[in-house]
């Protein structure tokens, strides 16, 4: 524990993203911009397709970052920044840091093909996906990252979401690229220094930022910190890094994991559900943090 | 120097003189040969130039606004299907006001499959708010990328050069080769008003309220009526450095003609020897081929057609449930004009069918012996 104070000290006082921002209250995705920010610093470009931040900065001529920011398309959010590396390069800036912060939607859907194809050419870009597991700017409908069990506007408490939410790290590790790193905005010190050691990388970099959404998961906006902790806690959103697709390190070895009841009792997206649902909800958990164990070597 | 070339390698070759910079490409029969050979001269060196190898046609506009954004001349090329999952991004390059230049090889639409030549393909853009410019030798395809370059950086919209597939993009010709310190006093390194750098950050195409958007397509209207004056003014300054003139149309014989073909790309060409022969057999036949489609020349084409009696538009190119698409736009055009000719609409050579001489006299034959169309739309050469 005394490290982590420690790290506590190690988060840069500068602020990018001024208040007035149009987040709704508790919004994680706001606070992960700030935190990730902190660790790329000021000299980066951040291309933001459609998804909650592309209102979160503010109507035009307003904006709440102290960087460039690229509006592009849906589908979008790689090929853009993989666009804006190779000008940044032609035109002599081979410092600035280029960003792709896209959500679960334009990552684990709409631009999963964009993503793969700048992975595969390893385009020294970093790509974030904040995942609030919906497409919550459009008014809460289901992505493929939105969890078994979960409500939706598209998938009714009578029908809530059967599939289990799409492995996109398992995706980005099968594409070799250098980094890989899960984050929370719970775990400010451990995000800020993932977003410092992904800049001091070449190559492809993602980062898979859990951002909870008080609007669509039905929490309270003073739950939003709470909840994000306790998806590590429980295992279900486990914080590693995952080096060239193959070296796994788990950050934060959660001894006694809680169980994911009592993560999904606080957001009324779960509240349908039912003990033996739950349980099999815990099954599925378990079973994946044993693989990411195996995987880090533990 | 001369060379003899193909169409493709014309672009590529008017993309390597234009010092492009970032090339972002997705291969698509006609068109590979453009970015096969941008390959190679990126790889040794030719031309210094950084070249994404993207997953889709739809990444390959996405990454060239990127880089244009970002401050570097960006180049790319594609083809019928290719263009259509463009079509998102071609709206974003010219309301972002990005000036990418990109080569369209003109190929029929599937289904069913076709790698053959129509226009249906980038005339399904003309909505997009793209400079388009429709060639019709391997000559004019590598100056108009170097034209086009200058126009479109100078207002900051994009270009589309178009070529008929096959008939322009594989057939080989002589082409002049420009020197390259000449081309680089004529098209100066691109310098954009504004830039994604850290340096002065802004945000580019955010929300944009009913505040603020229709000023914006305002804008963009009142620049893009500023083309044919500037494709006059470039043409002209072109000439006087390389003796070869690039405007708005060509005109074949229309000053005493009885009757004018409206044609563009390729068919322009057969359309001058079918002149040549109309004329011979004492037709007074004449060809206003035309090049910039967007915007529209408007008083070029008034000043040729209000002259002459009657006017066979040949389109290559289909509006479905509404006519040839050259057609409707030349009727616009001369809808109140003091003096209008008659205007008959032909279709022909879609999917790649063949547009001969034949093919002409047949429509010269059609107009001169009617007071109005019989049909809504003639079909030449089709099997009913």
């Amino acid at each position: 524990m005394s490290k982590e104070r420690k790290m506590t000290l190690t988060i840069p006082r500068e602020e990018l993203m001024s208040p007035g921002h149009l987040a709704c209250q508790g919004c994680g995705a706001s606070l992960a911009m700030r935190l990730a920010l902190k660790g790329l610093g000021q000299r980066t470009i951040v291309c933001i397709p459609a998804c909650c931040w592309a209102v979160i900065d503010g109507p035009f001529p307003h904006s709440s970052l102290d960087i460039p920011i690229y509006h592009c398309a849906f589908e979008t959010a790689a090929s853009s920044a993989s666009g804006v590396r190779a000008g940044l390069d032609m035109v002599g800036d081979t410092e600035t840091t280029v960003l792709a912060w896209a959500g679960d939607g334009g990552t684990f859907d709409i631009g999963l093909q964009a993503l793969s194809g700048a992975a595969e050419r390893n385009d020294d870009i970093i790509y974030t996906c904040y995942d609030n597991e919906a497409y919550m700017n459009t008014g809460i409908q289901r992505s493929s990252a939105t969890p078994v069990g979960a409500w939706t506007t598209t998938t009714p408490v009578k029908h809530y979401k059967k599939e289990r939410k799409k492995d996109i790290i398992g995706i980005m590790a099968a594409h070799g690229i250098p980094y890989i790193a899960t984050a929370s905005v719970a775990y400010p010190e451990d995000m800020v220094k993932k977003f410092k050691r992904a800049r001091e990388i070449k190559g492809t970099r993602f980062i898979h930022v859990f951002a909870p959404c008080p609007a669509g998961w039905k929490s309270r906006p003073e739950d939003t910190i709470k909840l994000a902790r306790l998806a590590v806690q429980t295992g279900y959103f486990p914080l590693y890094e995952i080096e060239d697709g193959e070296k796994w390190t788990l950050n934060l070895k959660v001894k006694e994991r809680k169980p994911i009841a009592e993560y999904l009792k606080l957001q009324g997206r779960f509240r349908h559900l039912k003990e033996d649902e739950i349980a099999m909800i815990q099954q599925e958990v378990d079973a994946r943090w044993a693989k990411i164990l195996k995987n880090c070597g533990l | 120097m001369k060379k003899v070339i193909m169409g493709n390698h014309a672009l590529s070759y008017g993309a390597m003189l234009s010092r492009a910079q970032v090339i972002a490409a997705y291969p698509i029969t006609p068109q590979t040969q453009v970015v096969e050979l941008l390959s190679e001269m990126c790889a040794d060196g030719t031309l210094n130039a950084k070249f994404i190898k993207v997953e889709s046609e739809h990444s390959a506009m996405a990454a060239c606004l990127g880089a244009s954004l970002a401050g570097a001349r960006t180049f790319t090329a594609t083809s019928a299907q290719g263009l259509a999952l463009m079509h998102e991004m071609l709206h974003w390059a010219s309301g972002g006001r990005m000036p990418v230049v990109m080569g369209n090889i003109n190929r029929a639409m599937a289904p069913g499959w076709s790698i053959w030549a129509d226009q249906n393909d980038s005339l399904s853009e003309r909505d997009t708010g793209w400079i388009q410019f429709y060639c019709a030798s391997n000559q004019e395809v590598l100056d108009t990328v170097i034209q086009a370059f200058k126009v479109s950086e100078k207002l900051m919209i994009p270009s589309m050069i178009v070529l008929d597939a096959f008939a322009l993009s594989h057939t080989y010709e002589v082409v002049e080769i420009p020197d390259q310190a000449k081309v680089d006093q004529f098209l100066p390194p691109f310098n954009p008003p504004w830039r994604l750098t850290p340096d002065d950050p802004h945000a580019f195409g955010g929300l944009t309220s009913p505040d603020h958007y229709m000023e914006l397509r305002y804008k963009l209207q009142k620049d893009m009526e500023k083309v044919p004056a500037l494709v006059e003014e470039t043409g002209k300054e072109y000439e006087q450095l390389f003796g070869r003139y690039l405007g708005q149309v060509e005109e074949y014989l229309c000053a005493d003609a009885d009757l004018v073909f409206v044609t563009s790309g390729t068919a322009g060409y057969t359309a001058r020897v079918a002149v040549d022969e109309l004329r011979e057999k004492g037709i007074k036949a004449g060809n206003l081929r035309i090049k910039l489609f967007r915007p529209f020349p408007f008083e070029r084409v008034r000043a040729v057609l209000s002259r002459v009696p009657k006017v066979a538009v040949l389109d290559r190119n289909i509006s479905y449930g509404h006519h040839g698409i050259f057609y409707q736009e030349v009727k616009s055009a001369m809808y109140g004009q003091p003096v209008s000719p008659l205007i008959f609409g032909f279709i022909a050579g879609l999917g790649g069918r063949d547009i001969t001489r034949d093919s002409f006299k047949e429509i010269a034959e059609y107009t001169l012996s009617k007071n109005k169309a019989e049909e809504e739309i003639v079909w030449i050469g089709v099997k009913k």
